[in-house]
């Protein structure tokens, strides 16, 4: 038997897992897949900023659009830092297509202007 | 351009102030103008470039940034009027408000009033932080835009004082910007933040929680921070002599807590509760009629969710203000926080409501298999169980207009131990 | 670079700033030589910023003649110099029939010292002051006594004296002086300058520079204070300075309003370090206790701020302004702790009067400036006036500290003044931008965008007080500056 904190949101319910990978504690269906996913292959959403030139603003902030493997996060925060991104940005603008290979996105989660 | 007269005048173009406003105008209400003193509309949640907002408001995860986009888009959408880099210098109790721009000093007057002013950290003075006070010892959220807006670390190497989220969030945001964080120390016994951050922001990072522990001494010698050492603490948080640890750090992030932003309120002659929010009848009207709040400069919330929530709530009772139901004669029950529970809101519920009311609380400390009991004075109304509650999580129970209709001295709100 | 000067002029805390003020309406060619990075950065800043009505001190010595003549000229030099003084007088409480038998003999030694005093009984005493302890037997009404922006009295002394010719140094610090006879040699970390007359106002300092020439027959015990400092909404708290009954340690712990509406109380009096500004939790327990016992209903829930200020005892228990015996030409001033502040104009006119003046040919300038630039404040104006101001100059109308309501215009006319300020800190003491509830919490880095973009630094360079106290030292993404 294990026990986790689900982090999918910030409810935070508290999740058990037996042996045979049954999973009580869930107020939801996802505690169930975050459950899991924690205990075979865990990922993380990466959250950061990038180099944003042209703008009164030095930075502007991006997201891995799906959650990467947790033993990438290091790897993957090295790629974001070598990014520099042209204003205007929007949402959902792509600042690195598939980071190292991982078949996820970083995208621009904020709009610039100016 | 501003107009001289509107039917409601929002203070704080944040989540909570666009989240009213956009209800406001679906309600049908035309003159309304957002006042925000930055130059996006948003407030904090621009420098929260983490994920975890918009599970109950747009149901999916967002970052910071993009909630606030989704509601700022509303808001141009519904053709609301908005100034920006615009503060409010004073609310006057006849709702005249002065604001400030470059382009001028504006004199408005408002029908109704919401103020959305957010709040402000909790800092190294109002805790009597012990030692000196060199730069190097700032506020989460304060470290939080140098860090995510200017794109500059304080230092690199951290030590964090307290758990609340600010400083979890910010725990994991400089471990990935190439800070050390040597650990976080919590007074409680408990920490004070999300389970969730707990696990995504320190123990994926191998960073200690220290919980009973404090910051017993700051060597800033010359404005510097040089170092600082944490103690252990006994129940009645009283620094346990021989338990000391020094660290060697550049940085001290403090996340001691949140306190409504409501200055303005308490300037115009509002009454204020302990927690320096207005106090509040079930309209969240203040004491000057008309004048309303929402948002964190009511009650600090655990999640902007609950804040749009509260705020789309607040301007249907706006709207009922401004097509004449009047409140001001009102008699009213007070609702009184007891054992065990630190605040709830509404602080006052009128005799003639009608409606069913939300009550919101927050615990004093962790409790499990309780039970919270509403009482009239000193009889028993209504009882409910629930398995667990802590400080941290915010706790809603509504009564119905028939349970409401039996209390006839006051709302006591109580929990207690399930024997 | 020219190194000689008439008159060398160490540390620009109240006493050199008032100093240099005081020459720089003669033809004299004057350096001030400060090691702090501002003007007001050690003891004038961390104090109880009171004109002290001057009843109390032993009379004849030095702490009484400057005192009650300081206090004399305060008010005008203030409005002089566009500083926030405001005469609320003070009030020094008895709690028993004892202490109210020394408030007797204290009214007495006021008339000594040629000060107004009056007794108040019970009643007259709660009608002043209703939220003292009732249990208090009486008071003594000292009318002259007052609270002063501590901050921009010393940043305006400076000010003028610098429009007047007068060049400070900063960041700059003495290490040694020799008397060459027909001048001294100071040689500091930066440089060597050669001046005819030194003028030793270094605070905790000057005993060390002085002994250098001399030996002193007496010695300096640095004594710590521990304050709290309140927001500025209980209106009313308190009307006047409301003191205990002096002691041997000091005045005691007082309950005062603020020239920023705010309540300052404390402080404590504990044998320190000099540099030591900490503050710990069982003084300060002991400091709300005092302060409870005269004020019952002091809202310690608008606790904003809590600091400490360090006083240069002497243990003679009196000022040491005089030449050194054997160096005539080196005017050494020493253990000016309290009523240091408000005797600074006081004895700045003696110095140069009675000091310098038999030194030194004083003449005086035909274009000497009597007055600072008024300081523009938004806070105070009517909405007409705003309407005009920002009008005219729309950086009146952006407001960068949100809690003390501070304009950038302000801001930016505080930097421009020619003490130029440019630390976080710098622009607080001037500005009150960061001084509210806040503490800068939100205004800080707007603040230093703004000393950055003035200055043409990054915002790397921008140091929130001393020499090394940068706000923030890195920036992300292994970038060199943005």
């Amino acid at each position: 038997m294990k026990e986790l904190v689900c982090i999918t949101c910030p409810r935070g319910c508290r999740l058990k897992v037996d042996e045979k990978m049954n999973v009580t504690g869930n107020f939801c269906p996802r505690g169930k897949i975050y459950a899991v996913n924690e205990l075979t292959h865990p990922v993380r959403v990466v959250t950061s900023t990038v180099k944003l030139t042209g703008s009164i603003y030095p930075r502007v902030s991006v997201k891995t659009k799906d959650p990467i493997p947790k033993d990438k996060i290091f790897n993957v925060m090295d790629e974001i830092n070598k990014v520099t991104l042209k204003c205007p940005v929007h949402i959902g603008d792509i600042a690195i297509k598939n980071v190292l290979g991982l078949g996820v996105d970083i995208v621009v989660t904020k709009n610039i202007n100016k | 351009m501003i107009k001289k007269n509107y039917d409601l005048v929002v203070i704080g173009g944040g989540s909570a102030g666009m989240a009213g406003a956009i209800e406001a105008r679906k309600l049908g209400i035309q003159d309304i103008l957002i006042i925000e003193k930055n130059d996006y509309l948003g407030g904090i949640l621009n420098q929260c470039v983490h994920n975890g907002f918009g599970l109950t408001e747009f149901k999916e995860e967002l970052t910071g940034p993009e909630f606030m986009t989704r509601l700022s888009d509303q808001v141009k959408e519904l053709k609301i009027d908005y100034v920006l880099n615009t503060t409010v210098t004073s609310l006057l109790p006849d709702k005249t408000i002065y604001a400030s721009n470059q382009e001028g000093f504006y004199i408005i007057k408002a029908k109704s009033v919401l103020v959305t002013t957010g709040c402000y950290e909790r800092n190294a003075g109002a805790i009597m932080l012990p030692g000196d006070r060199p730069s190097g010892v700032v506020t989460a959220g304060t470290a939080q835009l140098y860090l995510n807006i200017y794109g500059y670390l304080v230092g690199k190497r951290v030590f964090i004082l307290g758990s609340g989220d600010i400083g979890l969030i910010m725990a994991r945001r400089l471990t990935l910007e190439g800070a050390k964080v040597l650990g976080v120390a919590e007074l409680c016994p408990y920490s004070n933040g999300l389970n969730r951050n707990i696990v995504q922001c320190l123990e994926d990072f191998h960073i200690p929680l220290y919980l009973s522990h404090t910051v017993s001494d700051v060597d800033g010698y010359d404005g510097i921070l040089h170092g600082i050492t944490i103690s252990q603490v006994d129940e009645h948080n009283q620094i346990i002599p021989g338990t000391e640890k020094k660290y060697e750090c550049d940085t001290l992030l403090l996340s001691v807590g949140l306190i409504p932003n409501s200055p303005l309120l308490r300037d115009a002659g509002v009454k204020l509760s302990r927690n320096k929010g207005a106090i509040v009848n079930e309209r969240y009207e203040t004491s000057i009629p008309g004048v309303f709040s929402a948002g964190n400069v009511l009650h600090v919330h655990d999640l902007v969710d609950l804040v749009t929530k509260e705020s789309r709530l607040v301007a249907h009772f706006i709207k009922e203000y401004l097509d004449g139901k009047e409140s001001a004669q009102d008699k009213y029950l007070d609702v009184i926080a007891s054992d065990g529970v630190g605040y709830v809101l509404p602080h006052k519920v009128s005799l003639n409501n009608t409606h069913d009311v939300t009550f919101k609380f927050r615990v004093r400390k962790p409790i499990k298999d309780l039970n919270v009991i509403f009482l009239d004075k000193d009889s028993e109304i209504k009882k409910i169980f629930k398995p667990v509650l802590i400080p941290s999580e915010m706790t809603e129970i509504t009564l119905t207009s028939e349970e409401l209709k039996k209390f006839k001295n006051n709302i006591t709100v109580k929990v207690e131990k399930k024997i | 670079m020219n190194n000689k000067f008439d008159i060398i002029v160490i540390g620009a805390g109240v006493i050199g700033c008032n100093i240099a003020r005081e020459l720089s309406q003669y033809k004299l060619n004057v350096l001030v030589i400060e090691k702090d990075n501002d003007v007001c950065a050690r003891a004038s800043m961390a104090n109880s910023a009171i004109v002290h009505s001057g009843y109390d001190p032993v009379p004849g010595t030095f702490k009484a003649r400057f005192n009650v003549e300081g206090n004399r000229m305060f008010y005008d030099l203030c409005k002089r110099l566009d500083v926030e003084c405001y005469q609320i007088g003070s009030l020094t409480i008895a709690m028993d029939d004892e202490q109210m038998k020394v408030l007797k003999d204290l009214e007495k030694r006021a008339a000594e010292n040629k000060v107004p005093v009056k007794i108040l009984d019970h009643d007259e005493l709660l009608k002043e002051e209703p939220n003292v302890n009732p249990k208090a037997v009486g008071a003594l009404l000292a009318p002259t006594a007052g609270i002063v922006d501590p901050f921009t009295f010393c940043a305006h002394n400076i000010e003028n004296a610098l429009d007047n010719g007068v060049k400070l140094h900063l960041n700059e610090e003495v290490k040694e002086i020799k008397d060459l006879k027909d001048h001294f040699e100071i040689k500091t970390n930066l440089g060597i300058y050669q001046s005819t007359i030194v003028i030793n106002a270094a605070g905790h300092g000057s005993y060390k520079l002085g002994s250098q020439l001399e030996k002193l027959d007496y010695q300096i015990t640095p004594r710590k204070g521990e304050y709290f400092v309140f927001d500025h909404y209980a209106k009313g708290l308190v009307n006047h300075t409301i003191f205990p009954l002096p002691s041997a340690k000091g005045k005691g712990i007082l309950v005062t309003p603020t020239y920023s509406a705010n309540y300052l109380i404390g402080p404590s009096s504990e044998l320190s370090e000099s540099e030591d500004h900490s503050t710990d939790p069982a003084t300060l327990a002991m400091v709300k206790a005092g302060a409870l016992e005269m004020v019952p209903s002091l809202p310690f829930n608008e606790l904003i701020r809590v600091f400490a200020g360090v006083r240069a005892t002497p243990s003679d228990h009196d000022f040491h302004i005089a030449p050194l015996k054997t160096h005539p030409k080196f005017i050494h001033l020493c253990g000016i702790e309290s009523p240091g502040f408000v005797s600074s104009p006081a004895i700045a006119k003696y110095v140069v009067n009675e000091l310098v003046s038999p030194l030194i040919k004083l003449e005086k300038k035909e274009n000497y400036i009597t007055h600072v630039r008024p300081k523009i404040e938004t806070r105070k104006m009517s909405a007409e006036e705003k309407i005009k101001l920002i009008k005219e100059h729309p950086e009146y109308g952006e407001i960068i500290c949100q809690c003390e309501k501070i304009s950038k215009g302000e801001i930016l006319d505080a930097m421009s003044r020619s003490d130029h300020p440019h630390t976080i800190k710098a622009i607080k003491k001037r500005c009150r931008a960061g001084f509210g509830k806040c503490q800068g919490g939100f205004c800080q880095p707007l603040v230093a965008k703004l000393i950055s973009e003035y200055y043409h630094i990054p915002l790397t360079s921008v140091q929130y007080s001393k020499i090394g106290s940068n706000v923030v030292r890195y920036p992300t993404k292994g970038a060199k500056h943005d």
